[in-house]
């Protein structure tokens, strides 16, 4: 996985409700047999028009956000369905930050999983992270993940929550399976376990 | 030792190490794999020369992206659906893995399945790559969405690192008004809750309306757990569902099934538990509802009118302004005035033998309002035999139904069941987002049998008028 350390990078700004994981990568393209390639149809249906054509005011399609590395949304974030595909749309057309007031918990999971670090901050913080966005291509957001801080364009900081395990993993790049593969006598003695007190299962 | 709820006892029950900051490793009873979010993390194995930790707790269906019309036993037209089957059949056969083809008569939507094979049960962690997992917490089991990471995960070491969630209960008393099914239940409370307002919990449904619902009834309201932001739902097991589980399949036999249900007579939230959040809810007031807008949370009475976005606060001014004007309704319309185009009756959540039956009920002497395209799709093979044995598929063809094989369908649309732009459609199913059903399609969900009602009408109907 790819490390995630310190991230200095465009923030769009989209001030939606509930983003659901449909709206992120409909289900067309959750046909693929790959992880890779997703981000060309990330918010696919608000991106495009039928034609594939650029709907000109779709924030990721204007000439400031084209780049942007940060996504600034509202509440209940990656809501819906548990595909992975939507953190890997989102990583595949260069976005490795989500902040919002809240996110979806399987979605949330599977940001970590993918490289990508969700914030969780209160509305007010997210307001005033949206406003900062909203200033277009020279406004720089900081993200430091070491220093759980976020610096707006104008110098404010702005603290964060991080999971420390996740922190680790993020920051370091880490493999969930390997990490867990060092526990397999603790499986083995749980399965052993289980196979007397619960055989049925 | 303090009191636990029912949530606690499965967490205890399956926590193989716990770190410091409190992430566990929590060991899973049972994974369910289909075709569309699994391919990856067969690549991902292979790629690491890693093999699948326990094979026999693991099972395979395809289920989201085949066709339900009967030319599919044919072969899979669309080659990028075809591929992922194929991917499934060939990881399933490579890892050793039990898989229920295309073919056959078991094959049926993952959720609908695992009950049905008696592979779920109580006390049972159980996962897969699909938020709907939830359905499985009807038997007491704690049962739950992953990711596509989190499934190679639990395929090489048949664990997940995990935190504990918090403990939400929703208690249901009283008894339903006629009319008014599981699915209204669940519709209610995310109404109710918001579409957030589970987040970070795992729910407990209780109360004497949940302990009244037959299995395939509880079954529907954990499905939609997910869709109220919660991890997962879950629901005390009881004779029910012992009843339910006794000789399927994958039951647990002789000398063990008493074993089992002893142990399963022990799941249940001790007197006095700690709920960090609780929301109780009269049954005596829940109506047949159906959803107005783009969120799941946009819940409201058959009776009542489209809402207007200024009866909304914050961030749900504009969502509420984008749904009316997505679905093409205006504030103040009669929810009953709403003209239909389609009615899909299936998925996960209403696919089950019963809703099939209440469905043929409603319909009873009654038939598809002409020009309406009115579809079912049984939630598995069995679901449909035993429709056909019991005669209500003919009945339901009769009156106008599509009746096709077993599949997601039109839940999502990944298949060709899908609405064309603008079409409206009464979906029994779980989620009315834009987009879902098909580019530019608008979903109401409801239960089946106010989608019956609807099929009959060619509009939103209340059904209890149809009495």
């Amino acid at each position: 996985m790819e490390k995630f350390e310190k991230l200095t990078g465009i923030a769009a700004p989209l001030p939606m409700v509930n983003v659901d994981t449909d709206m992120i990568i409909p289900k067309q393209f959750l046909k693929t047999i790959k992880r890779s390639g997703l981000g060309v149809n990330l918010f696919d249906e608000m991106r495009y028009d039928r034609q594939g054509n650029e709907i000109p005011d779709f924030v990721l399609n204007q000439p400031a956000y084209r780049d942007a590395e940060i996504l600034v949304a509202g509440d209940n974030f990656g809501c819906g369905s548990s595909r992975e595909h939507a953190p890997w749309a989102i990583k595949d057309f260069g976005i490795r930050c989500v902040i919002a007031p809240s996110f979806a918990d399987i979605f949330f999971n599977n940001c970590f999983k993918n490289g990508i670090l969700p914030i969780a901050l209160p509305q007010e913080q997210v307001d005033l992270l949206m406003k900062d966005a909203e200033k277009g291509a020279n406004a720089r957001m900081t993200v430091d993940l070491e220093n759980q801080e976020i610096t707006t364009s104008d110098g404010q900081k702005i603290p964060f929550d991080v999971d420390p395990f996740r922190k680790h993993c993020l920051m370091n790049g880490l493999d969930d399976i390997g990490l867990t593969l060092e526990k397999n006598a603790a499986i083995d003695t749980f399965e052993s376990r289980l196979n007397q007190t619960r055989p049925w299962m | 030792m303090s009191p636990k709820t029912l949530y606690d006892k499965i967490w205890d029950a399956h926590v193989v190490h716990e770190a410091d900051d409190g992430t566990c490793l929590l060991y899973i009873d049972r994974h369910l794999v289909h075709e569309v979010t699994s391919p990856q993390a067969f690549e991902g194995l292979r790629m690491a020369k890693r093999p699948v930790r326990a094979p026999e707790k693991t099972i395979a269906v395809p289920d989201h992206n085949v066709p339900t019309d009967p030319t599919r036993l044919q072969g899979i037209k669309d080659e990028q659906s075809r591929i992922q089957v194929e991917a499934l059949r060939k990881n399933a056969a490579d890892f050793g893995i039990e898989m229920y083809d295309v073919d056959d008569v078991r094959q049926g939507i993952v959720h609908i399945i695992g009950p049905e094979q008696g592979w779920t049960q109580p006390g049972m962690t159980i996962v897969c790559g699909d938020s709907h997992t939830a359905t499985h917490g009807a038997f007491g089991a704690l049962a739950h969405g992953i990711g596509t990471s989190e499934v190679e995960h639990v395929l090489a070491t048949q664990t997940l690192i995990q935190k504990k969630s918090k403990n939400m209960l929703v208690k249901v008393e009283g008894e339903l008004p006629p009319g008014v099914t599981a699915k209204d239940i669940t519709l209610t409370i995310i109404g109710r809750t918001g579409t957030a307002g589970g987040n970070g919990h795992v729910i407990e449904y209780a109360g004497s309306a949940i302990r009244a619902l037959s299995m395939e009834g509880r079954m529907t309201v954990c499905n939609m757990a997910i869709e109220g932001g919660a991890r997962a739902g879950l629901i005390a097991p009881d004779e029910k569902t012992f009843e339910y589980i006794k000789g399927r399949p994958h039951a647990p036999k002789a000398a063990q099934w008493e074993m089992a249900v002893e142990y399963w007579k022990s799941l249940r939230s001790d007197e006095g538990a700690h709920y960090d959040k609780v929301i109780e809810i009269d049954a005596s007031e829940i109506a047949p509802v159906v959803t107005w807008g783009t969120s799941p949370e946009d819940v409201l009475p058959i009776t009542a009118a489209v809402p207007s976005p200024e009866d909304f606060q914050g961030g749900k001014v504009a969502a509420a302004k984008r749904s009316l004007e997505y679905m093409g309704l205006q504030p103040g319309q009669k929810l009953s005035d709403i003209e239909i185009d389609t009615v899909f009756i299936g998925s996960c959540t209403n696919g089950r033998i019963e809703d099939l039956r209440e469905v043929a009920k409603v319909m009873e002497g009654r038939k598809v309002k002409e020009g309406l395209r009115a579809m079912i799709v049984p939630g598995s093979g069995l679901v449909r035999a035993q429709a056909e044995e019991e005669g209500i598929a003919q009945k339901l063809q009769e009156a106008g139904f599509e009746w096709r094989m077993a599949g997601c369908s039109m839940c999502l649309g990944m298949n060709p069941d899908q609405l064309s732009e603008g079409e409206r459609c009464a979906s029994t199913s779980n989620r009315n987002f834009e987009g879902r059903q098909g580019y530019k399609g608008r979903t109401h969900l409801m239960s089946p049998a106010m989608a019956a009602a609807a099929a009959v009408t060619g509009r939103l109907t209340d059904v209890r008028d149809l009495a």
